[in-house]
């Protein structure tokens, strides 16, 4: 066999030692850290992203809660702003009844005044118009003016006695 | 039918002599020449491109690369990323001679029993050095482990020395016979197909059905031997830093 001549060894060891040696020395320099700045680049891209998105993830979750706080205090805040806003309300409605009870009650004051001063006034009348009226009936049966002083006397006995 | 061991022959193409020895540029030297072109071809162009997503080229270096890493990373450790260039180097060199003796009528320089001696010789002494500077004379320990009892010495030192002197020699012959018989059942089988299919065509059908599937198997087996070299250098080298 071939494999077994010595004679084929020196060459075959010399080749050998260069073409490794030459192999070694290029993927060492040149091709294994070509590659593996490839591979790291891309491990760094993906570690990039990962962390990019946790991050996101993080934010997007501190915006939610910003969001739901915010929705919790806007609605205590319209709950705050309706119950006053009632109570206000109810504040006023009272005075205002307490206000028109009050006037109603002035005008009804005075309407019985006038009232009152019209009875007044109408029963003045009532006097003068039954003075008259008796000092014409007396003067017509009598045929002689009655004193006035008498008459107006009668008149307002007649009227007490009726009340 | 022509000679099976034809296809080992070493022809010169250039002779050349330095200082007395014989330094020919041969046909295996120019087999060994073309592998280291293509290694670095394939392994700086593929990633030319620095692609985030992979091309296939791309993808395949990266496969090559990761592949050794990972295997140098399970066999020897963190401490073994000094060696990586050099063990992808022996993966890359073994497989594309391998790989490229499966080129009908090129040569395979790992069916050469002195490339592959040569290969084992420098894993062999490396790792030894590899060892003893990393442990000093304690590394001596290989020998003779930790915990057993003294009596045993007598068996267990001349076995361990053993072992570990025959290691660079069975390296050396497992890929140099795997690959010269391989070649030699391939030649084999191709003369069956030639001879028998010129006597009449049938009988050809079988060898060549027969040829088809041991070239399959070859293929693997170029394979399995680059990586059988590679791991086998890696757990010797294990061996140096971690000893037993």
């Amino acid at each position: 066999m071939p494999q077994f001549d010595p004679a084929f060894f020196a060459p075959q060891l010399f080749w050998l030692a260069v073409t490794f040696v030459t192999l070694y020395i290029l993927m060492a320099k040149v091709a294994l850290p070509k590659i593996g700045a490839v591979l790291d680049e891309r491990q760094r891209k993906i570690d990039d992203n990962l962390d990019k998105a946790a991050q996101l993830k993080a934010e997007a979750e501190a915006a939610v809660a910003a969001y739901e706080k915010a929705l919790a205090e806007s609605r205590a805040h319209a709950h705050a702003v309706i119950k006053e806003t009632a109570e206000r309300l109810a504040k006023h409605a009272e005075e205002r009844t307490k206000e028109l009870n009050a006037k109603l009650g002035e005008q009804i004051k005075a309407g019985e005044a006038r009232i009152a001063a019209a009875k007044e006034t109408a029963l003045g009348n009532v006097r003068s118009v039954a003075i008259e009226v008796a000092a014409a009936t007396v003067s017509r049966l009598a045929g002689a003016a009655p004193d006035q002083g008498k008459v107006e006397m009668a008149v307002a006995a007649a009227l007490k006695e009726q009340g | 039918m022509a000679n099976p061991i034809e296809q080992f022959q070493i022809k010169p193409i250039i002779p050349l002599e330095v200082a007395g020895v014989n330094v020919s540029f041969t046909n295996s030297a120019v087999m060994m020449v073309i592998s280291v072109v293509l290694v670095t071809a394939f392994l700086t162009l593929s990633v030319r491109s620095r692609a985030l997503v992979p091309g296939r080229w791309q993808s395949l270096a990266e496969i090559f690369y990761e592949f050794v890493a990972n295997m140098l990373r399970d066999n020897v450790g963190s401490e073994g990323r000094k060696y990586f260039p050099f063990i992808f180097t022996l993966f890359m060199f073994v497989l594309f001679g391998n790989l490229l003796g499966m080129i009908p009528g090129a040569f395979t320089y790992t069916s050469h029993v002195i490339v592959t001696f040569g290969m084992a010789a420098v894993v062999f002494v490396g790792v030894t050095v590899i060892g003893f500077m990393r442990h000093g004379t304690h590394f001596l320990r290989m020998f003779f482990p930790e915990g057993a009892p003294i009596a045993t010495a007598v068996i267990l030192i001349p076995i361990e020395v053993i072992s570990y002197f025959s290691r660079p020699f069975s390296l050396a012959v497992r890929l140099f016979a795997n690959m010269t018989v391989g070649h030699i059942i391939l030649k084999v089988m191709g003369g069956f197909v030639v001879s028998l299919g010129a006597f009449y065509v049938i009988p050809g059908v079988v060898p060549f059905a027969f040829l088809s599937a041991v070239t399959v198997l070859e293929f693997g087996i170029a394979l399995l031997q680059a990586y059988v070299f590679t791991i086998l250098s890696c757990i010797y080298l294990h061996d140096a830093i971690h000893m037993h």
